[in-house]
């Protein structure tokens, strides 16, 4: 019998301890990191989420403990070895570390010029093509000092992907940042690592939105790792600190946008259904915001942030008036619980809904993510409903028959087009 | 018990303060050998020609203007002095074997140190506080060829051809007070020069200012570089102390070479 083959991890650690002036700040320190995925590290404040990026990127060195680089001791590795492994990593510093007497473009060409024999042309046009992804073109000439906070951020995300690098750590890469820009810098990194397929490491705060973006979360406390697993995975983890620190981050953004987390969605949905009799039905509509990524890359990331968080709100308002309540399903995936409609309400709500939306919410979606009618662009608008019954299947599978019917209710058209 | 603490401890501070000093002073020979050795790596011109402008170019003015002060002093000085054993004829020998020997390379280094050095160590130092350092080492290019190596070879370039203006400024201060204001021959004055000053002097001066610019250059990097492993203080004000103490060791280390180098070369 053939037995499984088992997933060798590209960074391992095993057994690490840090301490700085007999202060523990990595406690035995057991995890991996898999090629090709983004890893979240999540914590509180002073846990010794960045001491745990400074030993993979070989800023800090253990004190006790193994990082095994694809299975190979890092400490035993050969120079030449070790220099071929830190020259596939790049690092984006918590407060930035842009050189202030250098211009944006110098700030990102400086590990370009310095550490490859490019010709100034080749440099200048990877530079110049990075920073109109990341929407900085405008701020070639300034000095970091010049910049807000968020473009300071953009300007050290260039410098960290414009070496094309293997793998990539994002330390707290959307402090500082608003809502929108929050999420459009997760959604500009998730969307490179699918593109150039690198693997991220990331420190971040950002809950749940980060979920939605990386494959595995760890989550430290005081020093220790206390889970690792996928982010379904980390849904069912009862633990203090997810009471503590997860709950009190996703109640906040509740606040803020009027979307629920994922984990209150569920809960106000088992709170719903125990309330109804057996068997008594209620529906969940699913929204996607079709070529969102295509959309990104033509209006920004920023912008693509805004239309997705006008249209959740907008969905939060209309539904909120029949009882119902949204959350955000996945990068542009949101979900409605409807507890009061069966399947035919729901479908008649959604036509209602798909009508009001091409009649005028497109143009108030467009006007709250400052979308001006010259700028051409289309995107589509796709809605499903399905019914469930209470007692019987899992909200999940509810929302997946939701998405498995979901067709076209609204579409954006490029006017310059037609 | 007490009384043993009581006698003992100043030995005991005493020792372990040359421990530190002997410690860092083996630090910093390590730290100037690695910069000097990547003054030859590949892609240095180009900032080592940005600080010889630095250091050459915006310390020259202040430079030649102390050297001009320097040689109007001694001009009026050596004058009043020579005149009372009626040999006011030699005052060119003196000023210019006071300058191009002594004066000038100790005088310009010092200026160099308050000028140049002290922006090294402090650029140098929030370079570190702010992980800029830690930023190249992240980016693969090594701290020490990108931030040390070329100040290190601008300050062997400059440091020489400053003296050389400090001196050259300073035998025409001297020419100012001793000829233009006190009535000194003119053919007098420029004949002593010429006379008295000889290769081995210029020997001299030209090594003392190597020597001085090793050292001012090694000091104010490795003190700037090391600022986060201070103990007495951290942050902006880590950055304050490591000027500070900078420009003082340069200063004090200019002065005990120059005693060093000038009892081997006399």
């Amino acid at each position: 019998m053939e037995l499984p083959k088992m997933k060798i991890p590209l960074i391992e650690f095993q057994k690490l301890t840090k301490r700085f002036n007999n202060r523990t700040v990595l406690d035995q320190a057991d995890l991996q990191i898999y090629e090709g995925e983004v890893t979240t590290i999540i914590g509180k404040s002073g846990t010794g989420k960045s001491v745990l990026l400074k030993h993979i990127i070989g800023l800090l060195t253990a004190d006790e403990g193994t990082i095994l680089v694809w299975g190979q001791s890092l400490e035993k590795m050969s120079k030449r070895g070790r220099y071929k492994y830190f020259r596939q990593i790049s690092y984006m510093f918590q407060n930035n570390a842009l050189f202030d007497s250098m211009t944006v473009f110098e700030n990102i060409a400086l590990p370009l010029r310095q550490t490859t024999r490019m010709s100034e042309e080749t440099i200048e046009r990877k530079v110049r093509a990075r920073m109109e992804q990341t929407e900085l073109t405008d701020a070639s000439g300034k000095y970091p000092s010049e910049l807000s906070g968020g473009m300071q951020k953009r300007v050290a995300l260039s410098r960290a992907l414009v070496t094309d690098p293997k793998i990539v750590l994002f330390d707290e890469p959307t402090t500082g940042q608003d809502m929108i820009r929050r999420n459009a810098i997760l959604s500009m990194i998730a969307e490179y690592q699918r593109q150039f397929g690198f693997t991220a490491v990331l420190i971040s705060h950002d809950i749940p939105d980060v979920f939605f973006i990386s494959n595995r979360i760890i989550a430290m406390d005081e020093g220790r790792i206390i889970f690792q697993g996928t982010p379904e995975q980390f849904e069912g983890f009862e633990h203090p600190f997810v009471d503590e620190f997860v709950h009190s981050i996703e109640k906040l953004e509740e606040h803020l946008t009027g979307i629920q987390s994922k984990r209150q969605f569920k809960i106000r949905n088992q709170v719903g259904l125990s309330r109804k009799h057996p068997q008594e039905s209620y529906a969940v509509a699913l929204f996607t915001l079709e070529h969102f990524d295509q959309l990104c890359e033509h209006l920004g990331h920023t912008r693509g942030q805004e239309v997705l968080n006008a249209l959740g709100t907008y969905i939060n308002k209309h539904f909120g008036a029949v009882g119902g309540f949204s959350t955000r399903q996945s990068t542009n995936q949101f979900a409605t619980f409807l507890p009061f409609s069966d399947f035919q309400e729901a479908e008649r709500l959604l036509k209602d809904f798909g009508v009001g939306l091409q009649g005028g919410g497109l143009g108030t979606i467009q006007a709250e993510s400052r979308i001006t009618p010259e700028i051409c662009y289309e995107f589509a608008i796709l809605g499903g409903v399905a019914e469930g019954k209470a007692g019987d299947e899992e909200i999940d599978g509810i929302s997946k028959k939701a998405e498995v019917g979901q067709k076209e209710i609204a579409r954006v058209r490029c006017e310059k087009r037609r | 018990m007490d009384n043993q603490n009581l006698f003992t401890s100043p030995f005991d501070y005493l020792g372990r303060k040359v421990l530190t000093l002997i410690s860092e002073m083996g630090a910093m020979v390590i730290f100037f050998m690695r910069g000097f050795l990547m003054i030859f790596r590949p892609k240095q011109v180009g900032m080592i020609i940005q600080h010889i402008y630095y250091i050459g170019a915006t310390s020259a003015t202040v430079v030649m203007l102390v050297g001009l002060f320097t040689g109007m002093v001694l001009g009026l000085e050596l004058f009043h002095t020579l005149l009372r054993f009626g040999s006011t004829g030699v005052l060119g020998s003196a000023v210019a074997v006071a300058l191009v020997r002594e004066l000038g390379p100790v005088l310009a280094a010092i200026m160099i140190t308050a000028r140049a050095g002290s922006s090294m160590a402090a650029e140098i130092g929030v370079q570190r506080i702010s992980e800029q350092i830690d930023a190249l080492f992240t980016m693969r290019i090594d701290p020490v060829r990108y931030l040390i190596s070329p100040r290190i070879a601008a300050s062997i370039i400059c440091f020489p051809m400053l003296t050389t203006f400090f001196d050259l400024v300073g035998i025409l201060g001297g020419y100012f007070t001793g000829v233009v204001l006190l009535g000194l021959n003119y053919g007098t004055y420029f004949g002593r020069v010429q006379q008295s000053l000889e290769m081995e002097d210029i020997t001299c001066g030209f090594v003392k200012s190597l020597v001085f610019a090793v050292i001012v250059s090694t000091v104010c990097c490795f003190q700037g570089f090391y600022t986060h492993m201070r103990r007495d203080s951290y942050g902006a004000k880590a950055v304050g102390l490591s000027t500070t103490s900078a420009v003082v060791m340069s200063c004090v280390l200019i002065l005990l070479s120059d005693y060093v180098v000038s009892s081997l070369l006399v």
